[in-house]
């Protein structure tokens, strides 16, 4: 058995080998659920339900599928430049440490002037956190997808420092919050608003996420800095051959990418946790989730959102789904195969599967020569 | 060497014979019914423009693809060549375009590294023996100890040939052998492969060059368009006729520039430039030059001499550590090439798939590539979309670029098309400096003729052309002057008028006049 490059992408097998992947968790899944004495039509129909159509799922699968939107967004940003960022998940972190930070500075302030200040305080600390895989990659050229993941560790480490380990500013210093350590809450006004359609409750953060995306696709495809950023990203000796500042470039890219998931970490401030929480914010592995949103979405902003949005039902499915009878292991591993299939899939799209024995036709790129 | 030249026909029992060979890739026929036959005692080159299937055939031929359709036949017998392997241990032996040896062993180590005796102990007194009576049959000397890194890229060549006849290859097949060698080298080599001949090996050539081909050929099999159209004896060929089998019409052949156009003042002036080479080490030694417009000087050289380095000092892609290029009287700051697209110096890469066009963007956009920054193809920080897709149209078209469309992404057209694509930007952003480096490689003829005729207009209109280029040819055909570089430095600068292939070869292997 042999993978080979495809000659050419085909179109549909963009969206047919995704749906192909689906179906085949859904049954190995099927398996599982019945090996474990589960009906399983019965478990899609609850999950199905959990996820999109019973009272209020939507609104709590937005509520999952938010963070999830902005790293999904920061990871697309730089891989379409080719710059792996694996940071966001860091970059996220510091996004919430900015925006906590302001909002407690600017308590009794409007909310407008707290959320305008915690999108730019959570996006320059993300920028920041961002910009030193860049520039260490701009200007020492250090492999970024390891010097990023790094940055992770020490993300969550100021974090823990700020909450666990000190009498920051952060932390509440109150005689509770003294023996069992948390964030000081934040001021009522920091709270975000948030938006209903119908009985949906939208929260700003992943309105804010799909503005960002259309700003992003505006970027990417209708100017200047798209241009250089698509020619670098292609092929950066065409791009130095053409006069264009590489370097600059993967530094803005990577200060873009870091500042999206730092508003992610604002919007977890202002729209769901309203306290630096160090250790939900750490357990929920938002950054690298974004990951998969984005190699899904094979960085289109658009995609990116909608892949969120699914991921986002997966994941508060599985919180309902869980029960004395259904332990949360069961639903971790099929979470765990939904996204196995899906993202191994992704390779019937590029390549194909050659059994020995089959004629070797359609080989080679080097066609004639 | 012009004694014992072969017959036409194909001599019974022929070393390898191949008969109706077709093999398909998706949306090409590489080879269609090519049929070809090589005897003992044989050189027979396969002549045909890139795409024409050669490589494809020998591949065939050396087991790495297996036919559609048509048979084999080796020493008589019919054979199915199921890998590398099979054609190999059926006396197949190949040599590379790019050498498959370890640099840091020596000569005769390299030869024991291919043997299959089995032998757990190397046999190193063996293998320099071998080397020498190899050596010495074939008129090849090299020093069985000297390590591989030591020798010239001629010499590391003979230690492939070494190993394909050690192996015991009765045919051996050699992929554009010249291409990295200077006149004299391979002249060196064609008397090998006539002592090989002469010994009862058969000798397959794969190249474009004709005049290779009348030089060492017995037969000559041209291909073109996965077909092959004829085989001719040596005594039958003329340049003329080859060149008119390999792209089915008359060509105009390597007649001499004529300079139409007056020659100005000095545009380019390069003075003292010194630079480090990519792994350290000065690859620019002191290089002055300068150039009019209106005039063509080409730099000749043995690949690897300094020529991508000078050409990407001269375009600002190479910081220098010293001297100084200046355009039209204006200094050039060097490692900034928007000052040097800015002065107006134009370029031709020497990769023209991932330097000269970013490949996965379509054929519009890579005709903005340069242009992209001002109007009217951007306003603010906006790109006019609109403008940029009109703009790939008028140069599609004016350029003749075979393409699908403007939305196609560059890398899916072929060399010839590709540097059409380049030309036409570069032209576009009127240069007064234009550096082309290899601006032919890897052309079929008729890309290179009109390549050519766009340098030469380049020049007419006024430009001042600097053309690196390791065809001597070309060189010669296009240029009003010609320096020769070796090991970084200019050893010599002559009038085209007055220059000889032998003078220029010698010059090119570090030889002073």
């Amino acid at each position: 058995m042999r993978i080979e490059q495809r000659l050419v992408e085909r179109r549909w097998l963009t969206v047919a080998v995704p749906l192909g992947s689906l179906l085949v968790a859904l049954v190995a899944n099927g398996v599982l659920l019945v090996a474990t004495d589960h009906d399983p039509i019965e478990t899609y129909r609850r999950l199905f339900d959990a996820a999109y159509l019973a009272d209020g799922a939507l609104s709590n699968t937005l509520i999952a599928a938010t963070p999830l939107a902005f790293t999904g967004l920061a990871a697309a940003v730089a891989f379409r430049m080719r710059l792996f960022n694996i940071g966001a998940e860091g970059q996220l972190y510091l996004g919430a440490i900015g925006a906590a930070g302001i909002a407690i500075a600017l308590s009794g302030r409007p909310t407008e002037v707290q959320i305008v200040a915690m999108v730019l305080g959570g996006a320059a600390l993300g920028a920041a956190w961002g910009a030193i895989p860049g520039l260490l990659r701009a200007f020492a050229s250090t492999n970024e997808i390891i010097t990023s993941l790094m940055l992770n560790y020490v993300a969550a480490l100021v974090l823990n420092y700020l909450i666990f380990d000190s009498l920051s500013y952060w932390r509440d210093t109150s005689a509770t919050g003294l023996v069992f350590p948390q964030g000081k809450p934040l001021p009522e006004e920091a709270t975000w608003p948030i938006s209903t359609l119908g009985s949906i409750d939208i929260p700003f953060g992943f309105l804010l996420a799909a503005a960002a995306a259309l700003v992003l696709w505006v970027l990417y495809t209708r100017t200047r800095f798209g241009f250089e950023a698509q020619v670098i990203g292609d092929s950066p000796r065409a791009a130095r051959y053409a006069g264009m500042r590489t370097r600059r470039k993967i530094v803005a890219i990577m200060c873009l990418s870091g500042g999206i998931a730092g508003i992610g970490g604002a919007s977890q401030m202002g729209d769901f946790r309203h306290v630096l929480d160090a250790r939900g914010l750490q357990q929920a592995n938002y950054g690298y989730s974004g990951i998969v949103v984005a190699a899904l979405a094979r960085t289109n902003p658009f995609a990116a959102v909608l892949v969120a949005f699914l991921l986002g039902g997966l994941q508060n499915a599985g919180y309902t789904l869980q029960s004395a009878e259904f332990p949360s292991g069961l639903v971790g591993v099929m979470q765990g195969l939904i996204l196995f299939a899906v993202l191994g899939g992704e390779l019937l799209v590029r390549y194909r599967i050659r059994f020995a024995g089959s004629r070797p036709r359609k080989h080679a790129r080097e066609a004639a020569s | 060497m012009a004694e014992g030249w072969k017959a036409t026909a194909a001599p019974q029992g022929a070393a390898v014979a191949m008969r109706g060979i077709t093999k398909r890739f998706p949306g090409v026929v590489a080879n269609d019914n090519v049929s070809f036959d090589v005897a003992a005692g044989e050189v027979h080159a396969l002549l045909g423009e890139n795409g024409a299937g050669k490589t494809t055939l020998v591949n065939v031929l050396t087991g790495l693809y297996r036919p559609d359709a048509g048979e084999i036949e080796i020493g008589g017998r019919p054979v199915e060549l199921h890998s590398p392997r099979d054609a190999i241990e059926a006396g197949i032996g190949m040599v590379h375009q790019h050498f498959r040896l370890v640099d840091t062993l020596s000569v005769a180590d390299n030869l024991l590294l291919g043997s299959r005796t089995g032998s757990f102990v190397l046999r190193r007194r063996e293998g320099a023996r071998e080397v020498e009576r190899i050596g010495e049959a074939l008129h090849m000397p090299v020093a069985p100890d000297a390590k591989l890194w030591q020798l010239s890229v001629g010499e590391q060549q003979r230690v492939e040939i070494m190993k394909a006849v050690r192996s015991g290859s009765q045919v051996l097949i050699l992929d554009e052998p010249t291409a990295v060698l200077t006149p004299q080298e391979a002249r060196q080599l064609f008397r090998t492969l006539r002592a090989m001949a002469a010994a009862g090996h058969s000798v397959i050539v794969i190249t474009h060059k004709l005049h290779e081909v009348l030089d060492v050929a017995d037969r000559i099999t041209v291909l073109r368009g996965g077909r092959s159209i004829a085989t001719v004896a040596r005594a039958d060929a003329t340049p003329r006729s080859l060149a008119a089998m390999m792209v089915g019409r008359d060509v105009e052949l390597g007649r001499r520039r004529r300079r139409t156009g007056p020659i100005g003042d000095v545009v380019l002036d390069v003075e003292g430039l010194t630079a480090a080479g990519d792994r350290g080490g000065d690859a620019l030694r002191n290089v002055t030059l300068d150039v009019r417009a209106g005039e063509v000087l080409g730099i000749a050289g043995v690949a690897g001499n300094g020529q991508r380095e000078l050409a990407e000092a001269v375009t600002g892609l190479r910081p220098c550590s010293a001297g100084k290029v200046s355009v039209a009287g204006r200094s050039l700051t060097g490692g900034d090439p928007r000052a040097a697209i800015r002065a107006g110096v134009a370029h031709i890469p020497e990769d023209r798939l991932h330097t000269g066009v970013a490949p996965s963007l379509s054929v519009a956009a890579n005709t903005v590539l340069k242009a992209y920054r001002g109007r009217p193809f951007s306003e603010g920080p906006f790109l006019r979309l609109r403008r940029i897709a009109a703009r790939g149209r008028d140069l599609i078209e004016r350029y003749d670029v075979k393409t699908p469309g403007p939305e196609t992404p560059a890398r899916r057209l072929s060399g010839g098309n590709l540097q059409k694509v380049v030309l036409a930007r570069e032209f576009s952003g009127k240069p007064k400096v234009l550096v082309a480096a290899a601006p032919t490689r890897g052309l079929d003829v008729g890309a290179i003729e009109t390549v050519h005729a766009y340098l030469r207009s380049a020049a007419e209109d006024g430009v001042a052309v600097l053309l690196l280029s390791e065809d001597l040819d070309e060189v010669l055909t296009l240029s009003d002057r010609i320096a020769v570089m070796y090991e970084g430095a200019i050893v010599g600068e002559l009038d085209a008028d007055d220059a000889t292939v032998a003078e220029l070869g010698l010059l090119m292997a570090g030889g002073r006049t």
